[in-house]
């Protein structure tokens, strides 16, 4: 493997792994739920981001082969990780949260967690005056 | 007849890609597999995804890709650089209502998608009639700046795709 080849590899890898640790570092340090929500969500990102860039690179520049499964693995990534948080925030606000703690929706109804969604029949009459 | 066997055509070819993807080998076997799935996964589904998102601007679609790509990039310095950085008390975290001009389903999830993957936001909970998404802040002191950055540089572009 050539040297520089070796080096771009090496870099992406150690930035993944400064990432990773940043990011369970702030599940370790920051306060309450929502605020640890974050570290998982954005540091971690480019934790695994930095080794799938590194694999490409290995596989494209070593083994002279390109391999789909590093972008499959980016977009499954991107699908499930703002879902997963979103289950976790809304599990946290159901148990934790009052209505009181959060701001107003400006709407005429609440958040889905507190407030039941309008009827079938007042959806189409939205529809219609839109 | 067409509708009733595609309900969703882009569904279908991404599936057939995606496999294509994963066994990594291009054959007539794998082909012919994926495109089953492509048709079989999209009919049973169907009940659960009745609409038909509309997109109206595709070459839109890279653009988006691209800023939400180079955003996640700065946001994970920005997170890293609060999380190592600041001390816990000078963190000051909110909640930001964001009111919704979006109407599809499909485009308030990618929204919703991008506000978690982007600087310091995580979306919390939609209002009950879908008109406004909450959101948390890790840091901000001006949340009014963050509920117009989200509109000006994420929905309204989705806006733009979706519509």
């Amino acid at each position: 493997m050539e040297l520089v080849t070796e080096i771009l590899v090496s870099f992406f890898l150690i930035l993944a792994g400064l990432f990773g640790l940043v990011g369970s570092f702030g599940l370790i340090k920051l306060k309450d739920t929502m605020q640890r929500l974050h570290a998982p969500t954005k540091a971690t990102t480019l934790g695994v981001g930095g080794v799938l860039i590194a694999s490409i690179l290995y596989f494209l520049l070593v083994e002279g082969g390109f391999s789909f499964h590093e972008l499959l693995i980016t977009l499954f990534l991107f699908l499930t990780a703002p879902i997963s948080a979103n289950f976790i925030a809304k599990t946290y606000i159901q148990a934790r949260v009052s209505e009181d703690d959060v701001p107003a929706t400006g709407t005429d109804f609440g958040w889905s967690v507190y407030d039941d969604p309008p009827l079938i029949e007042d959806e189409r009459e939205r529809g219609q005056d839109a | 007849m067409l509708k009733r066997v595609f309900p969703h055509p882009l569904l279908s070819l991404v599936l057939l890609v995606v496999w294509l993807g994963l066994v990594n080998k291009v054959t007539p076997g794998n082909i012919l597999l994926g495109a089953i799935l492509g048709v079989v996964v999209p009919f049973m589904t169907q009940p659960y995804w009745p609409e038909r998102p509309k997109i109206g601007r595709p070459l839109r679609v890279i653009e988006y890709v691209f800023i939400v790509l180079w955003d996640i990039v700065v946001a994970n310095f920005q997170v890293a650089a609060i999380i190592l950085f600041k001390r816990n008390k000078n963190i000051h975290s909110q909640w930001v209502t964001v009111p919704l001009d979006l109407t599809s389903p499909e485009a308030i999830t990618v929204l919703a998608g991008t506000i978690t993957m982007t600087p310091g936001t995580v979306s919390a909970m939609l209002s009950a009639d879908s008109a406004a998404i909450l959101v948390h802040c890790l840091h901000t002191d001006d949340p009014d700046a963050v509920r117009d950055e989200i509109k000006r540089r994420y929905e309204w572009r989705l806006k733009e795709i979706f519509q």
